[in-house]
């Protein structure tokens, strides 16, 4: 069970300050969760104050009824954290072996980096030994971003915007690794994303607003107010573009 | 030979004892091992340190290992090594110097090699640096290497020097005929106070010739290392080089990338990229459970693979 108290994170900018978040409360279970709204609102920034990799102005981060604010990243990784990135990072000489292994935390065989990979639905002969360097495509590394989640299989897994890139690669796809996952697995699978059928499959879906819980709810719950603020938000456009 | 020299030995050129083939060994600025193959004739010099390495024509899948070791402190060893590779020959040439310095005494070793390639002749030369010791003396390498590649010969040399090695200026030289074709990969990491100096000349002078010469180097502490490129095209021909530096610390590097055409057709690039490791990559390994230590060092270990 994580669990966020009062989270808030300001940033000053010339003088002025501006609230990435504000005053977030959330307690996330057992299952799929989905965070979703408008870009900007600050879904990113609440995946890396879960990381680690941003620490929050003020407010409380807990994991299992364990305070883990003041954790580093690589503490939080230990207690069973996961976090795949939006946009993938690259390394000169290290292969895609290398870093499975680096994930699991153990020396990997063959077998499992062959396994990991097709899950996310790489040809493993093609890419277990190449570099994670730019001669790879955004959707390659994007597969590979997750296959490093798989192969962590922690309690913790967040992903930022999975969907991001992988075109050819069907939804289903993706869906059943999140599917896979879970079931082996169990623990917390939250994903930010803005795909209908990704929310579709989310047991629970964190409505973020500029910065504020919006609404939190079932898909039952929250598709019709996603709809309706789509709506808007083109109407806004049209009214704008004709003004 | 001792444990020292065994062990500098392996780390050098994998080998424990004696290696197959054609070898020469030389310790403390004396040859301990010196075998002839049917095909590789080993021969030392009569008016200076050193050997002629003569590889006949026509010679497949064959190697020679030239290691060097020093386990004296204060010793300065000069050699020159000369290599004949006979035409139609595909062979692989492992050299490098091991340096254990127990004392404070300034060791060094400054290997002079020639290297001439008949027609169609490739080579592989794999050559490595290392040094050692807990004394206060220091490693000095000044590595110098001159390339002849005739016609549709073929080099490619893959040199490294990782810690240890004080102060070194490395100098390669290399005129390349028709279709001749050379590759240079260089990895280098300095520490502490330790210089680098590189210098690679490459002369392109025959049609259709190609050279690409790849640095890769990371520099720590308050080491300082230069890369000097200088490629010339004077034919109609491919030059590449490419100088890629990690910088940390209080470290300095310079890249000076040296192009020049003579001929219209000649085809120069030069790359060089110098900066701190991605504050992106630490953080993508941590979220992976290593330190920041340990995502630093497989950064690097990745860099220099």
């Amino acid at each position: 069970m994580l669990e966020l108290k009062n989270i808030s994170y300001v940033v000053e900018e010339k003088n002025s300050k501006i609230e990435i978040l504000k005053d977030v409360n959330l307690s996330i279970g057992d299952g799929f969760v989905a965070i979703t709204g408008p870009n900007g609102g600050g879904k990113s920034t609440l995946a890396k104050i879960v990381a680690g990799i941003i620490k929050p102005t003020s407010g409380q981060i807990i994991l299992d009824g364990e305070d883990i604010t003041d954790l580093s990243i690589t503490e939080r990784a230990k207690k069973g954290i996961s976090f795949a990135f939006q946009q993938p990072v690259k390394f000169k000489g290290i292969t895609v072996k290398d870093l499975l292994t680096l994930a699991a935390g153990k020396e990997t065989s063959i077998n499992e980096a062959c396994n990991i990979l097709s899950e996310v639905g790489l040809c493993a002969k093609d890419y277990i030994n190449r570099e994670v360097n730019a001669s790879l495509s955004g959707g390659e590394l994007k597969r590979i971003e997750i296959a490093m989640i798989l192969a962590r299989s922690t309690k913790i897994s967040i992903f930022d915007e999975p969907e991001a890139g992988i075109d050819l690669w069907s939804f289903n796809s993706l869906i059943k690794v999140f599917e896979n996952m879970h079931e082996k697995v169990k623990g917390s699978i939250i994903i930010i994303s803005h795909q209908e059928r990704i929310l579709n499959t989310a047991d629970q879906i964190i409505l973020l607003g500029k910065g504020y819980v919006d609404k939190v709810g079932t898909k039952e719950e929250i598709f019709p107010d996603l709809m309706k603020d789509a709506v808007n938000v083109a109407c806004d456009k049209l009214v704008g573009g004709n003004k | 030979m001792d444990a020292i020299q065994k062990s500098l030995l392996e780390e050098l050129a994998g080998i424990h004892e004696v290696p197959e083939g054609a070898y020469n060994i030389r310790a403390n600025g004396k040859a301990v091992g010196r075998n002839s193959s049917a095909n590789i004739d080993i021969v030392p010099k009569d008016d200076k340190p050193g050997i002629d390495i003569i590889i006949k024509p026509g010679t497949k899948h064959e190697s020679v290992h030239i290691p060097v070791i020093i386990s004296e402190s204060g010793l300065k060893d000069l050699v020159y090594n000369d290599f004949y590779i006979g035409e139609d020959c595909d062979v692989t040439i492992v050299a490098g110097c091991g340096i254990h310095n127990c004392g404070d005494q300034e060791s060094a070793h400054d290997g002079i090699h020639s290297f001439h390639l008949a027609k169609n002749a490739k080579v592989k030369y794999i050559e490595k640096h290392i040094g050692v010791g807990d004394g206060n003396g220091k490693n000095v390498m000044n590595p110098q290497t001159f390339l002849e590649l005739d016609e549709n010969a073929y080099f490619e040399m893959e040199t490294s020097q990782i810690k240890g090695i004080d102060s070194t200026v490395r100098n390669t030289e290399g005129t390349l005929g028709n279709n001749a074709t050379l590759i240079i990969k260089e990895k280098l990491m300095t520490h502490g106070s330790q210089v680098a100096k590189t210098n690679f000349k490459v002369e392109l002078n025959g049609t259709g010739s190609s050279a690409n010469v790849i640095s890769r180097s990371v520099a720590k502490e308050k080491s300082k290392q230069e890369f000097l490129s200088h490629i010339l095209g004077n034919a109609e021909c491919y030059g590449h080089t490419e100088c890629d530096a990690i910088i940390m610390d209080e470290a300095v590097v310079t890249a000076i990338p040296e192009l020049t055409a003579a001929n219209v057709e000649a085809s120069l690039i030069h790359e060089a990229a110098i900066g701190k490791i991605a504050g992106e990559q630490l953080i993508k390994l941590m979220t992976l459970g290593l330190t920041e230590q340990e995502a630093e060092e497989q950064i690097i270990n990745g860099f220099l693979k």
